[in-house]
């Protein structure tokens, strides 16, 4: 039985996903609109022998739209996205109604069939009103259901109405008192066209006679037999100075305003004196409490990404490590597929999973945090602050979660309200330092800067590589939004919803949609990147026959073989020799072929380089950045003359490489899957590092410009 | 109180009623400060100004909204009551 096209639109903050969530719960889906970063979410369910397929719009404000979400929306409500919906379950929040009903006349325009679907009815009761359910539905034309979504799961009065919706195709009709010309004309203008055999309706007409005069002029263009009256019937209204946005906005909101007052009445109970959402604010968004509290719940969360997260993380490596032992005895006798299972396959899927649970527990709170009404109060407290570099104030969230992994912030991207906006975003997220960076600090500060200048410069220079990304962020960011995306900039528009309880129901379907998007998408992206490094790093093979008596004639002492062997097989691998043929590439930052492919290797991952450098340093995959005789190697390290290869600069040089490189490809992946396209993949991976290369060389020539 | 000519979103201060007596059509944002409820005639009230004196808080139509001072050029107001 085919199922039935039933779009959910409405203003942002009216209540549109958690009434979509519940009515389709579990069934969603998540994908992509074809060649923008809009997402589009579908379910479906049966009510009554009808199964209806739902589609989830993004929350719009106008039907002129603004923003890159808008449109997608905008599109699907007029049917130029995924055929005509049969059905538009409009959603009205009661608390709201003169702007929600300034977009239901754009919508009621269009001649499509409406149900209304009249949300919070409990929030307005606390004010001590109600709505005369009855007199809208008429004044509408089209059927009215009050719900409380989060409560009334089966929804079953809806679920009817959409039914009989259905059947019986109930279209609005609404009269917003159009200028009297501007009807006339219009009148005037749909019957000339009529004779002519263009049968098209009088919202169509007003919608292209408001286009701007460049759209305008290419719809003539595409239909240039109506070209001729069309562009008479503008010229008279813009005679007339009707065809300004304001006669049109105007109208429409007189006549919302009427309608509410028609409306709206007194509850038999009366309001409460002082909302709980003014009381709340009067303390969360006080000049000195309100950053208080921002500062310790932002403390808060991030504390617990780090503290949640770890054991859990700590616990998908160890499942993984037993899983390479537990599988090694079943493959052992064949050494390539040995390697290509263990340290390929097994080490890839986990080094993808690793990542969920920092995932999961941020979007957790971005859930708690957006469904309470918080996050839009700390927008508006820290807006100033990143507003000036073309950001707006919700981007801290995608930023500091940066600071523990770039991946789950970059998909936190997704709270900025316009993709312009989200994209600067994604575009400097990575380079906020992670946590994955940090092991190559401490490995290289613990070597070269502790020793020599104390614990007071090891700590300094701690904080000023996790200082770096910030500041080297905001001229990124700035250059970005004036030269790059060209797009014009929204103005900041940032409702202050009121207060409610976070809807389980609603974390819950977050947490297993972005979990779905990342293990399905950025996910095998991911296996197949770090299964293409280990063929690079393992072919071609290096493995004599007899490696104590090949290393022994080398001068390699027996106990020291194996290690040979491994330094040996980076060497010869594709992924070595690319080391060595581009050294001359890295010589004017002052790093060799062997801290080249150890770059190279951890360009998966950055936190690689250290299992990497010891390999090259010859002491086997098992160290870590604490590793005492990983540090002595590297400061006996020396150049062919004799030099050593490690002065402070060439670690500081090293520090600043990592911290500027997109060195990890679980990002790239990321931002494709978000950006919708590997344009911005690649060109992050190619500004980045080319930040990194240009850092390094410099911090080499101050180097030898203080000597060392 | 009388009418102050010529008044915009930046002499704002917290607990201010208005009213907009223009817009400018000629401005990009113009139409959407205007869907989001900013038509000429309507009242609104000065909620908040955030800590760092942007962007500020409005009461509008019923709903609570934040809007920056300097992207509101397009919208003239004056001071009531």
């Amino acid at each position: 039985m085919a199922s039935h096209l039933v779009i959910v639109a409405g203003n942002p903050n009216a209540g549109k996903t958690t009434l979509f969530n519940s009515l389709t719960g579990s069934t969603q889906k998540v994908a992509n609109y074809p060649g923008v970063t809009v997402e589009s979410v579908e379910g479906q369910y049966s009510f009554d022998g009808e199964s209806i397929r739902c589609v989830d719009v993004p929350g719009l404000y106008s039907l002129k739209a603004a923003s890159e979400d808008e449109r997608v929306a905008t599109d699907v409500i007029l049917g130029r996205q995924e055929g005509k919906p049969e059905l538009v379950v409009y959603v009205l929040d009661a608390t709201n109604l003169e702007r929600n009903l300034f977009l239901f006349t754009q919508i009621a325009e269009s001649q499509v069939p409406m149900v209304i679907a009249l949300t919070m009815p409990d929030r307005l009761q606390a004010k001590g009103k109600r709505i005369d359910v009855e007199r809208l539905r008429s004044e509408l034309g089209v059927p009215v259901v009050s719900v409380i979504a989060h409560q009334d799961r089966k929804l079953d009065a809806l679920k009817r109405a959409i039914n009989d919706a259905l059947r019986d195709r109930p279209i609005p009709s609404i009269d917003f008192g159009l200028p009297v010309g501007m009807q006339a004309t219009i009148q005037e203008l749909s019957e000339r066209l009529a004779r002519i055999g263009v049968d098209a309706s009088q919202a169509e007409i007003r919608r292209n006679l408001y286009e701007p005069p460049e759209l305008f002029q290419r719809f003539l263009e595409d239909f240039p037999e109506i070209a001729e009256p069309f562009t008479e019937a503008r010229n008279r209204l813009e005679a007339e100075d009707l065809l300004r946005p304001s006669v049109d906005v105007t109208s429409r909101y007189e006549w919302s305003a009427k309608i509410q007052s028609l409306v709206l009445r007194d509850a038999e109970k009366p309001a409460k004196t002082v909302s709980i959402t003014d009381r709340l604010d009067k303390v969360l968004t006080h000049r000195f409490w309100g950053l208080t509290i921002f500062v310790l719940v932002m403390y808060g969360v991030f504390q617990s990404i780090y503290t949640v997260a770890a054991p859990m993380m700590a616990g998908i490596e160890d499942v993984f490590g037993r899983l390479q032992d537990a599988i090694r005895p079943m493959v052992s006798q064949n050494e390539i597929l040995e390697s290509f299972i263990i340290d390929g396959i097994i080490a890839g899927v986990g080094g993808m999973l690793v990542f969920l649970p920092q995932i999961l527990i941020l979007f957790f709170f971005i859930a708690v945090l957006e469904g309470s009404g918080y996050l839009a109060r700390a927008a508006f407290l820290m807006d100033r602050l990143l507003g000036w570099c073309g950001l707006n104030g919700r981007a801290f969230i995608p930023f500091l979660s940066s600071y523990a992994c770039a991946i789950p912030g970059i998909m936190a991207a997704r709270v900025m309200p316009d993709s312009k906006s989200r994209l600067a975003t994604i575009l400097v997220a990575p380079l906020m330092s992670c946590s994955a960076r940090l092991p190559v600090y401490v490995l290289l500060i613990g070597t070269f800067i502790e020793p020599q200048y104390g614990a007071f410069w090891a700590g300094f220079s701690l904080f000023a590589m996790h200082l770096l990304g910030l500041v080297v962020a905001i001229p990124v960011v700035y250059v970005l939004n004036r030269k790059m995306l060209k797009a014009r900039r929204l103005p900041f528009v940032l409702e202050l919803p009121p207060y409610q309880w976070p809807k389980w129901r609603d974390i819950w379907l977050t947490l297993v949609n972005r979990g779905k998007v990342f293990v399905k998408t950025a996910g095998t992206i991911i296996v197949f990147m770090s299964v293409l490094i280990w063929a690079a790093a393992s072919f071609p093979r290096f493995s004599p026959a007899d490696p104590v008596a090949e290393a022994a004639k080398v001068g390699v002492p027996e106990e020291r073989a194996e290690q040979w062997v491994q330094e040996k097989q980076l060497e010869n691998s594709v992924l070595g020799r690319f080391g060595k043929a581009i050294e001359p590439v890295f010589i004017p930052a002052g790093f060799d072929w062997r801290i080249t492919t150890a770059i190279l290797s951890a360009f998966p991952a950055r936190e690689t380089i250290v299992p990497s450098l010891g390999i090259i340093f010859s002491l086997g995959g098992d160290v870590d950045e604490s590793s005492g005789d990983l540090q002595s190697a590297m400061k006996r390290a020396t150049w062919p003359d004799g030099r050593p290869l490690f002065t402070v600069w060439t670690a500081i040089g090293l520090m600043v490489f990592f911290a500027l490189c997109a060195q990890c490809m679980a990002t790239l992946a990321t931002v494709k899957r978000e950006t919708n396209s590997w344009k911005w993949a690649v060109f992050m991976f190619c500004y980045m590092t080319a930040l990194a290369y240009v850092g390094a060389v410099a911090v080499n020539y101050l180097g030898k410009l203080f000597g060392a | 109180m009388s009418a102050v000519a010529g008044m915009t979103f930046a002499d704002l201060k917290s607990g201010m009623s208005a009213r907009v007596v223009a817009v400018d059509e000629n401005c990009l944002d113009s139409r959407r400060l205007q869907e989001m409820g900013f038509t000429v005639g309507t009242q609104f009230s000065v909620v908040k100004v955030a800590p760092m004196g942007d962007p500020i808080e409005i009461l509008v139509r019923g709903y609570r909204i934040c809007l920056r001072k300097n992207e509101c050029h397009c919208i003239q107001i004056e001071s009531v009551g």
